[in-house]
């Protein structure tokens, strides 16, 4: 047995706590580039009060079809990040993933990825799900490579789906399968 | 410009507005034919009940209305006006100007007919000169060839194959993505 389920290499997933995050969120969503990494909805701000009650909102629904987690640094408890998924579809086995690291400085440092493999590993050996999906915008590679790493494959992409700053933009679809996750854990 | 080309007038068949009130029958009708839900939903299936018809039907005219994220019709025959199915816009994305098309023949009796493509001549015309939107995409199960040679036919490729993404009849079944951007769409074709 793996008492380890939800604990990575750099980080850990734990619960939402709105009181403590919502002012975290509200923070994250006023840095217009993270927004636009993260969402198809036109950036905007969010006050901690408006943060809060989606927060508890989400807690309260208590969804079979959504889990969001926060990710936190192992090495000094801060909260980084979140991760989770949506639109889990039981009948198929598949769900949607989304993730956003928050804190600026720990973009880029291997941070989202670990989160990424702890997530994947409560999909496959905790929910059985049979695959997870994600979509990420053209013009976030770092992303992409992040997911590449932890087994994702493309899938294909929905040609100038977005458009921001003037320009057209493809949304790429990834997806991983239980099987391909095995392999790479016995690789 | 050609107003005086309806919007919603084919050949075969006409667009016109869903009535709560006197197509609630039909369509829980085709709720209880699981061949055609599984073509047309990957939610697992039920049959609905007239009343429960209604509450959905009057739910989705609310947030036409309210949100405008969506916009559905009842396709029904120029012959003797009977409903035939359905087609919705839905998911649309006014920023970045997308949407995903869902066609609905309810009785598996009218597929094959044309009044699929026929659907989709004008929805497209509507979706592409009406809502001036860039893309529009649709969701297939594998299965689904009848959709698939619908969407190709009207100039539609395929985006996304998410793999066995979709477990229905004993087996895995990829989940196709297909779009088509304004500047694909050909006038032509859509010449009804």
């Amino acid at each position: 047995m793996n008492d380890e389920l939800l604990t990575g290499k750099l980080v850990k997933l734990v619960a939402v706590n709105p009181e403590k995050d919502a002012d975290r969120f509200a923070r994250w969503a006023s840095d217009s580039e993270y927004s636009r990494l993260l969402d198809t909805d036109p950036a905007r701000l969010w006050s901690i009060q408006k943060s809060k009650e989606w927060l508890e909102k989400d807690q309260e629904q208590d969804s079979r079809e959504d889990i969001l987690f926060m990710i936190r640094n192992r090495e000094d408890d801060h909260t980084i990040g979140f991760i989770g998924l949506d639109g889990i579809r039981w009948n198929h086995g598949d769900a949607y993933v989304g993730i956003g690291i928050g804190e600026r400085e720990f973009r880029g440092q291997g941070y989202g990825t670990d989160a990424m493999r702890v997530l994947l590993k409560y999909a496959f050996t905790e929910l059985n799900l049979h695959r997870v999906s994600l979509n990420v915008f053209a013009y976030n590679p770092i992303a992409i490579r992040s997911y590449e790493k932890t087994g994702f494959v493309i899938e294909g992409r929905q040609r100038e789906y977005l458009r921001r700053e003037g320009k057209r933009w493809d949304m790429v679809f990834m997806g991983i399968l239980k099987d391909d996750w095995i392999r790479i854990q016995s690789a | 410009m050609s107003l005086d080309k309806s919007l919603y007038q084919g050949k075969l068949i006409t667009l016109a507005s869903v009535e709560p009130e006197k197509d609630t029958e039909v369509i829980s009708g085709w709720t209880h034919d699981a061949e055609t839900m599984r073509l047309c939903e990957i939610k697992p299936i039920r049959p609905l009940s007239p009343w429960k018809v209604k509450k959905i039907l009057e739910t989705t005219e609310k947030e036409a209305d309210e949100k405008r994220k969506t916009c559905l019709f009842a396709i029904r025959s120029q012959v003797d006006g009977r409903l035939i199915g359905l087609v919705q816009i839905d998911a649309i994305d006014w920023v970045h100007g997308s949407g995903k098309v869902k066609i609905v023949i309810g009785d598996s009796q009218d597929r094959r007919q044309g009044y699929g493509s026929e659907t989709l001549r004008i929805i497209l015309r509507y979706s592409f000169s009406e809502l001036n939107l860039h893309r529009l995409e649709a969701v297939l199960p594998e299965y689904n060839q009848g959709a698939l040679g619908l969407f190709a036919q009207a100039g539609f490729s395929e985006e996304v194959r998410q793999r066995q993404a979709i477990n229905r009849y004993g087996r895995r079944w990829d989940l196709i993505f297909v779009g088509l951007l304004r500047g694909e769409w050909r006038v032509d074709i859509s010449a009804v």
